[in-house]
């Protein structure tokens, strides 16, 4: 009988990375194939009235442009279905995709890129969530009720609670109010966002992908290029750093309508100057904590307020506010919670996941709120923990019961690797109940 | 002028996605020589992913490592994983291969029972061999199922693929009044304890030293473990420290053009002393107890070193990334 | 006005054609279909087009082609030996001295060229000369131990 679960073991498909041998999607270089850059809106909100090609056509080596009038399907993805694949009558955040140049090589769409002309129409942007969801606000995009996304008809905001919160203060011995933001964040994978698509020998679609996601993600590429699935090939496996930021479509679409136009292969390629500024990031949190704490350091009550920047599309935000609001009051039993998140939209590139998404974003906050408790209280900072950390059974603000709790475990093991002697009293508690 | 702090913070992270319907599927097919090819879904980021499918699969069907051959690649035939997040992966992908293993078990079971000429219950599959209970000279190697299976001739022949598929739950949606969600699939639990210096004159905040643990359900593959907690650690160091770019947000030019404007760490910001652990809560959702946590490693940093700030020149940081600017700031307005 | 560069790349010579401004890393791997090293950048800030010009490690993105001409370029595809791993790629293997591989190419160069200046490099020094390699997955630590059992001479060529 084998035991290979829980052996130390290098990596099955290692040899090729320390060779170089690996092929990412960039190292796919095919003979005869095309660059396509993308033209962006350079402005933060507008109305779309034209793009002329016409002096950017004369470059030489450009092959032809792709316009929204060239999707075959779909014109809306992303995991909201709201964002346009090549925006053609507004833009709502600077550096949207509207159309795509095709040429030779990058340095021709390079220049047939400062031949475009594009006849936008600014509008006012905004770009303060606050701001965002003030009664008359600007609409970041058309068709909106607001900017705030709903869950729910006319329900903006996003509730979960358990027990009675101002019952809980009402118990509280001391309570310790913060307001937190945690900052926008770009994945910065080491390898930027690229794809390269071409037709194979069965006149199927082949696109060589670092997506991290394929099934997510292959439905709705199926749907823009109007192919069954099984007319796509959707190669990938190979990712240079993901960290989320390939959770969302970035390049797929467009090399693909690139070659179902031009009938060749075709590389889109964002730079990194490309890809930071106008790739998914982690969008900001603004959170606001009021935590209730009795004298011997039991928590009491914990009532979170957040918001969630957005950006100018869905996405996987207003998942996110739900993700967060779960988990933002920690590994703790706090039989009095409440949170009420809100997802607001902004005009700036989306927000998307981001390693340890949300959920950074919530256990930052709670862990300062429980630093300041226990300086508050005179306390051990670990005693603050090991009193309030979960226990088997224990609830959590979505009510699920929590099974196989270790917060007590990871905290043991952490403080004796540092050096750092814990009391018997704390060492002799149990995650498996209190 | 240099002084110094420590801060602890206690963080988790959920593995797999908020109510559930979270699926993936696996395949392992027995080629003709008895060696077996494993196929998941789960794209390997660098994560390892595949590496730690495959030591589930060798284990499953009881055959030494060596004879599997595992491929992530999706083309034309390819099992689903619904993706690579969420630190989803280590929860769920090896319940597929655990039921793909199972399949391809019964699948041999039944197949060797008419060469064999018993019924496919009194035979049993042991270390890559399947044999009548009671009798195990009458037997057949994984070699001799794959190559009669293959070729046919004198016995029928028979694609032997185990298929498998998994999900923690199906899915539903929340609560509209209260909010009720059912769970993601497990949680992984982290505690980050740092030592820093900060200098008053330029607002630097140095790690010195940085111990990560994370209680990881069943620790599947401790070099793959320890990548997870030193690796997650490079965007939590960026979070805690380093990572912005001016104008600051909501300002929508926040416009970072290069990896100059938006720094990420380097071996220079990386901790002189760094320490890494693991404890084991065998979790009743995984498989051998495992679940994912990587992303949890991002969580721990940025507030033990806001705690270790406040340790050293007791201002509390209530953002990040705590730049120089804003280590001063807060110095200045504390007075 | 497109010329004709010869130089030694990975031991053999190499003759191409290319224009002034093209740069070492886009003839590599755009014309000699050489795609170790990569692009991960548009600046030289992240390293991982890193190769060796005459022994020195180099941003092949910030090289213009033509200086190489007469001149020995070393990359990942050149490190083994006979077919045979070099030791820092079996170290950085056993030691998981990376995850998704992407910066590996141009890390593993810069190691070289730390180890063949400096052969026994404290951790100090190893983290100076290797802060111009980005690793985003953050296998820092494990390079570093790597690097420390080649120099300690626990993998031999």
């Amino acid at each position: 009988m084998t035991e290979y679960v829980g052996k130390a073991m290098p990596r099955y498909d290692g040899i090729g990375q320390v060779k170089g041998q690996t092929k990412f999607v960039d190292d796919f270089i095919l003979p005869g194939m095309l660059y396509a850059k993308a033209v962006r809106s350079p402005v933060h909100k507008g109305v779309i009235h034209g793009v002329d090609f016409t002096a950017a056509a004369r470059v030489p080596g450009v092959i032809g442009f792709v316009t929204a009038d060239d999707i075959p399907g779909a014109r809306l993805f992303g995991a909201c279905g709201d964002q346009p694949v090549l925006a053609d009558q507004y833009t709502a955040y600077k550096g949207e995709d509207i159309a795509l140049v095709v040429a030779a090589d990058e340095d021709a769409c390079a220049e047939a890129l400062e031949k475009v002309k594009l006849d936008i129409e600014e509008q006012e942007p905004v770009f303060d969530m606050f701001e965002a969801m003030k009664p008359g606000a600007p609409l970041v995009r058309p068709n909106l009720k607001s900017n705030l996304w709903e869950y729910g008809p006319d329900m903006t905001t996003r509730v979960m609670y358990l027990g009675d919160v101002e019952k809980g203060f009402a118990e509280a011995d001391y309570i310790v109010e913060g307001r937190y933001q945690t900052g926008e964040q770009d994945h910065a994978a080491m390898e930027p966002m690229v794809s390269v698509a071409y037709f194979d020998e069965a006149d199927r679609l082949v696109i060589h992908t670092h997506s991290q996601c394929l099934y997510f993600q292959l439905g709705q590429l199926a749907g823009i290029f109007n192919l069954p699935m099984s007319r796509i090939r959707y190669k990938g496996g190979v990712v240079g750093g993901g960290f989320g930021g390939k959770n969302h479509i970035h390049a797929d679409h467009l090399a693909g309508l690139a070659a179902i136009k031009f009938k060749r292969p075709v590389k889109y390629r964002m730079s990194r100057r490309e890809d930071l500024l106008y790739s998914t990031k982690r969008g900001v949190f603004i959170l606001e904590y009021k935590t209730g704490v009795k004298k011997d350091g039991r928590l009491t009550a914990n009532h979170i307020k957040l918001w969630h920047d957005a950006g100018a599309y869905g996405g996987f935000s207003p998942y996110g506010v739900e993700k967060c609001s779960m988990f933002a009051s920690g590994p703790y039993h706090i039989p009095n919670t409440r949170v009420d998140g809100q997802c607001v939209l902004t005009n700036k590139a989306g927000s998307s996941s981001m390693r340890g998404f949300t959920i950074m974003n919530g256990q930052f906050p709670m862990e300062m709120q429980m630093a300041k408790i226990a300086t508050e209280l005179g306390m051990d900072q670990w005693e603050l923990r090991f009193i309030n950390a979960w226990r088997d059974g224990d609830m959590g603000v979505s009510r699920y019961v929590v099974r196989g709790a270790g917060a007590l475990e990871a905290m043991t093991e952490a403080a004796k690797l540092a050096g750092i002697e814990l009391p018997d009293r704390l060492l002799a508690m149990s995650s498996r109940g209190r | 002028m240099k002084k110094k702090g420590v801060g602890m913070a206690c963080v988790l992270h959920p593995t797999g996605n908020k109510g559930a319907g979270d699926p993936s599927n696996a395949a392992i097919q027995l080629k003709p020589d008895g060696t077996l090819v494993l196929l998941v879904g789960a794209v390997d980021l660098g994560q390892g992913s595949t590496t730690i499918l495959r030591q589930f699969a060798a284990d499953l069907m009881e055959v030494p490592i060596e004879n599997i051959y595992a491929s992530n690649f999706a083309d034309d035939f390819a099992p689903l994983s619904l993706g690579s997040f969420a630190s989803r992966v280590t929860l769920i992908d090896p319940h597929a291969v655990e039921n793909a293993a199972e399949d391809l078990k019964k699948k041999i079971r039944e197949y060797a029972s008419d060469l064999l000429e018993a019924h496919p219950d009194d035979l049993e599959y042991k270390d890559g061999k399947v044999f009548v209970k009671g009798a195990p000279d009458r037997s057949m190697t994984l070699a001799e199922v794959g190559g009669a299976s293959m070729f046919g001739g004198g016995a029928d022949p028979a694609l032997l693929v185990g298929t498998g598929a998994w999900q923690p739950a199906r899915f539903h949606a929340h609560d509209p009044v209260t909010g009720e969600m059912p769970a993601v699939g497990a949680i992984s639990f982290g505690c980050c304890v740092v030592e820093i210096e900060v200098d008053t004159e330029t607002g630097v905040v140095d790690v010195t030293k940085m111990t990560q643990v994370w209680e990881v359900g069943k620790a599947v593959n401790p070099l793959l473990v320890r990548q997870q907690i030193t690796g997650g650690t490079h965007c939590g160091l960026g979070t805690a420290l380093i990572e912005n770019a001016y104008p600051y947000y909501p300002d929508a030019a926040w416009a970072p053009h290069n990896l100059s404007d938006y720094a990420l760490p380097t071996f220079m910001d990386y901790p002189d002393e760094f320490k890494w652990g693991y404890a084991e809560v065998p979790h009743p959702m995984g498989v051998k107890g495992a679940k994912g946590f990587s992303e949890g490693s991002t969580n721990g940093p940025p507030p033990a070193i806001m705690a270790a700030i406040h340790d050293a020149i007791g201002v509390w940081i209530d953002e990040y990334p705590a730049t120089p600017e804003v280590v001063l700031r807060a110095l200045e307005a504390k007075g | 006005m497109k010329q004709i560069l010869s130089f030694t790349l990975n031991g053999s010579p190499v003759d191409v054609v290319v224009t002034p401004t093209e740069t070492l890393l886009d003839v590599l791997r755009e014309k000699l279909g050489v795609t170790g090293p990569k692009r991960g950048c548009d600046d030289g800030d992240c390293g991982a087009c890193t190769v060796l010009l005459d022994g020195e490690p180099v941003r092949s993105c910030l090289t213009i082609a033509l200086t190489v001409n007469g001149r020995d370029v070393l990359t990942v595809e050149g490190l083994g030996v006979n077919g045979d791993l070099h030791p820092l790629q079996k170290a950085f293997h056993e030691h998981g001295a990376f995850q998704c591989g992407f910066c590996t190419p141009g890390m593993l160069m810069s190691a070289k060229a730390l180890l063949d200046h400096n052969p026994n490099p404290s951790r100090t020094e190893i983290r100076e000369y290797m802060s111009g390699n980005l690793c985003r997955c953050g296998s820092y630590e494990e390079v570093i131990e790597a690097i420390q059992a080649v120099a300690a001479g626990e993998y031999k060529e």
